[in-house]
């Protein structure tokens, strides 16, 4: 009998175990909502297929009756948009000072210590701040999510920037590199792919922001809606709602995955010595 | 040609020297190996040659200036590792040191200069004998091919001076010889100074047409942090034809191993 540690799966194995997790949770979903409604039928806490199918149609598929949008998709875009425009900011702010911080010796003493002071401050502690400046329109979630996201990608692309080795910088001086063109030949271009990762890593966090932010003071969004059918007990919306949200998430962060493959082949080249 | 003095040079780390008291002066166009065991203070020459670190005493004349405190075009380098960047091929990454020099807001050319520029850095892959891998990644290339491109990189710039430190150490004999016997050709040609730290004393001698020798003369325990390493041993190889041979004094058997 080989170590455990040895055994690798099959591709047909592997998928399949890959699958199974989630098939339990399916199965032991499906048995408990089974049992609660043969008791009572009304109930709504663990709502039957046909009852989430029949809300994902009205949410999805059917016009609102008092606005006349597809809620879902209104949702999806104003959540979407703000944590796009949130998420863009921070990477460009986080990029920006990240490179310049782990680069140059003087920006760094500047900023390191306010950036790491700046990061242990908790953001939705300052939310009201925000709603009291911002007012309780788009700008304030915006900022929520970027201010949320944008110290810990400064701070991961900061580290990164000096893990370049110190050879690489000598080199390009010797081959007549000012400061300018050592940012943009040299390190600009190798730190593109790690905010990426920085950017996928705080994917995340980002959502938690962006709900928290919709759910205490909006008038559309995928967390706002959540909160507002909590007060109705409408579990057949809520969970289709969660796994979407699930979904988008999943999805942004494979789109980044693939995108950082496609367009930084270096790094995927050779040994990746 | 270029003529390196090196003036009474001293380099301390807080109450550790490193190195004391080292002079000497390089005749124009020489190979220059420098050895001696770990810690005496060899690579940190090399950085003090390169503008990386500066001396704490003394100093280092190029042509009769004292040597720029940062690095600079004059002086190329080569590394054991990291010498060329992975996010760009051996093509882009020898160019990288004509599209600097010429375009100082984009550090990127266009047009007819960027094929004039890749014309000449063809040329200097040719001669490291890299032609058939010019668009490819660092990564992708042997370790013995990833130093012959860190070469022609450096040599693009056409350095009046050209720093190597450990450069061939990693790699296997075979290739080693092989990467030797292309420095050889392009320092005959290019008629550059090289200082080259070395760990490998036949590589010291096959390559070198002079030897320095770094270490400690006083090496007991309580002297260790007070005094630096020195010159101990300087040789001149006439014609590059000595065999590599038993080091002559105690000091240099370090070195060997």
């Amino acid at each position: 009998m080989r170590r455990l540690i040895n055994r690798r799966p099959d591709i047909a194995t592997r998928f399949g175990l890959m699958l199974l997790p989630f098939v339990l949770v399916i199965i032991a979903y499906m048995v408990a909502s089974e049992a609660r409604l043969s008791v009572n039928p009304n109930d709504k806490l663990l709502p039957g297929w046909s009852t989430i199918s029949a809300a994902i149609e009205r949410m999805a598929f059917q016009p609102d009756q008092r606005t006349g949008n597809y809620l879902l998709w209104t949702d999806t875009m104003s959540s979407l948009q703000r944590l796009g425009i949130g998420v863009a900011v921070a990477t460009l702010i986080g990029g920006i000072f990240g490179v310049l911080q782990g680069l140059i010796p003087h920006f760094r003493a500047t900023f390191s210590a306010f950036t790491g002071v700046l990061s242990m401050i908790p953001p939705l502690a300052v939310l009201p701040i925000l709603f009291i400046m911002f007012g309780l329109g788009e700008l304030s979630k915006v900022v929520l999510v970027a201010i949320g996201i944008a110290p810990f990608i400064i701070r991961d692309l900061a580290l990164r920037t000096e893990a370049i080795p110190h050879e690489e910088i000598i080199k390009a001086q010797t081959l007549g590199a000012s400061t300018w063109q050592i940012i943009l030949r040299v390190v600009v271009p190798q730190m593109l792919p790690r905010l990426i990762d920085a950017v996928r890593l705080s994917l995340g966090a980002a959502w938690l922001f962006l709900i928290a932010a919709e759910a205490i003071a909006s008038d559309s969004g995928l967390g706002y809606r959540i909160f507002l059918m909590r007060r109705y007990l409408a579990m057949d919306v809520i969970l289709p709602y969660v796994m979407w949200i699930t979904f988008l998430a999943f999805a942004l962060d494979l789109a980044l995955r693939l995108f950082q493959r496609a367009a930084f082949r270096w790094m995927y080249r050779g040994n990746g010595a | 040609m270029t003529r390196v003095v090196v003036e009474n040079l001293w380099k301390v780390y807080g109450d550790q020297t490193v190195l004391e008291n080292i002079n000497f002066e390089v005749a124009p166009g020489s190979f220059i190996s420098l050895v001696g065991p770990s810690g005496c203070g060899k690579s940190t020459f090399l950085r003090m040659m390169l503008g990386d670190e500066a001396p704490t005493r003394g100093r280092i004349l190029i042509d009769g200036e004292v040597l720029e405190d940062e690095p600079s075009p004059d002086r190329g380098v080569v590394f054991q590792k990291y010498s060329v960047f992975p996010h760009l091929t051996a093509l882009q990454n020898v160019m990288l040191g004509l599209e600097l020099a010429q375009s100082p807001v984009l550090g990127r050319l266009f047009g007819r200069k960027r094929r004039s520029a890749r014309v000449a850095a063809i040329e200097m892959l040719q001669s490291v004998g890299l032609s058939h891998a010019v668009n490819k990644y660092p990564a992708e290339l042997s370790g013995g091919m990833q130093q012959r491109l860190a070469i022609a990189q450096a040599l693009i710039k056409k350095p009046k001076i050209l720093l190597l430190d450990e450069p061939f150490g990693a790699l296997d004999p075979g290739i080693r010889a092989e990467v030797h016997e292309i420095m050889l050709r392009l320092w005959r040609e290019e008629k550059m100074t090289i200082f080259m730290v070395t760990h490998d004393l036949s590589e010291a001698f096959k390559l070198g047409t002079r030897v320095i020798a770094f270490d400690r003369v006083r090496t007991r325990p309580e002297e260790m942090k007070a005094y630096g390493a020195t010159i101990t041993f300087d040789l001149k190889v006439d014609g590059k034809s000595i065999p590599p041979q038993a080091p002559a004094k105690p000091p240099l058997a370090a070195a060997a191993q």
